[in-house]
């Protein structure tokens, strides 16, 4: 198989998962963080079963040195836990319990033409842009 | 607190995250990559030149609706609900942007890769954007005025 093809099907893979999921959906995402309210505790799953799988597939590419359709592994490398990563950490999940849109599923509503998702896109670009213009000054 | 077993979908949920967690197995096995969308996104808009690989990802991320329509049932395929007004939603984007390129990850790459691969500073960031999100949820629902 193409790398290229491999990297689509993750792709198509993960976004399926999304919407079964119910990640997709705003109101879901925001009932899960409402531990305070009526709680939906949905999304606790989908984590437990992403991880699930994701241990063991993780487990299996930190013994590898290379990708099996070639290329180095490009995994990150071991960092404290830093200022930068709270900040932005704590701004991020702000945004996310305003809208209920984490990246992915705002992208996924934006393909499915879902309007909402089109002002979230366009200010999540203009926020991630911003931060590359800084960072290259900075 | 109280559980809202009307809206717990335990099932699909489980069944969704099992398939987050095959693609960001598959990502990272075959092509070597993390599967973080923040960081897959943000990589487009700078410099450099492994771009392939990102746009073929984004491509099968944004074929994702059209196959998941054709496969599922037509009551699985609800229309998402969603109150926040266009200011909102532009606040939020933005924050969520500008958040999750200082924080280095977001939910798929330091909730599912990084907790995946027991990394403490994802550890770190997934409580931190958890506890945000649970607090502007609370002071949005719960706070009076």
């Amino acid at each position: 198989m193409p790398a290229r093809a491999s990297e689509f099907l993750a792709g198509l893979i993960f976004g399926i998962g999304l919407l079964l999921s119910g990640m997709t959906d705003p109101a879901k995402v925001l009932g899960f963080l409402d531990i305070f309210g009526a709680w939906d505790p949905s999304l606790a799953l989908v984590m437990g079963g992403a991880i699930g799988v994701g241990l063991i597939g993780f487990g299996l590419a930190r013994r590898r040195t290379h990708a099996l359709l070639g290329g180095p592994m490009h995994l990150p490398a071991t960092r404290p836990v830093d200022g930068r990563l709270i900040l932005g950490s704590l701004l991020f999940g702000a945004g996310w319990g305003l809208a209920g849109f984490c990246p992915g599923p705002a992208l996924v509503n934006l393909a499915a033409g879902e309007p909402a998702a089109l002002p979230f896109v366009a200010a999540m670009l203009a926020g991630m842009a911003l931060h590359a213009l800084l960072d290259r000054r900075g | 607190m109280s559980i809202d077993w009307t809206h717990f979908t335990p099932w699909s949920a489980l069944a969704g995250g099992v398939l987050i967690g095959l693609a960001a197995t598959l990502l990272v096995l075959c092509n070597g990559r993390i599967l973080g969308i923040s960081g897959i996104v943000g990589g487009l808009l700078r410099p450099g030149n492994d771009r392939g690989w990102r746009i073929a990802f984004l491509l099968g991320l944004f074929s994702a609706p059209f196959v998941y329509a054709a496969l599922a049932p037509a009551d699985r395929v609800a229309a998402p609900v969603i109150d926040a007004g266009w200011g909102t939603l532009a606040l939020a984007g933005l924050l969520v942007g500008y958040g999750t390129r200082l924080g280095s990850g977001c939910t798929s790459g330091h909730g599912v890769c990084g907790l995946s691969r027991r990394s403490p500073r994802s550890l770190a960031a997934t409580l931190a954007f958890i506890g945000a999100g649970v607090a502007v949820v609370f002071v949005v629902r719960h706070v009076p005025g």
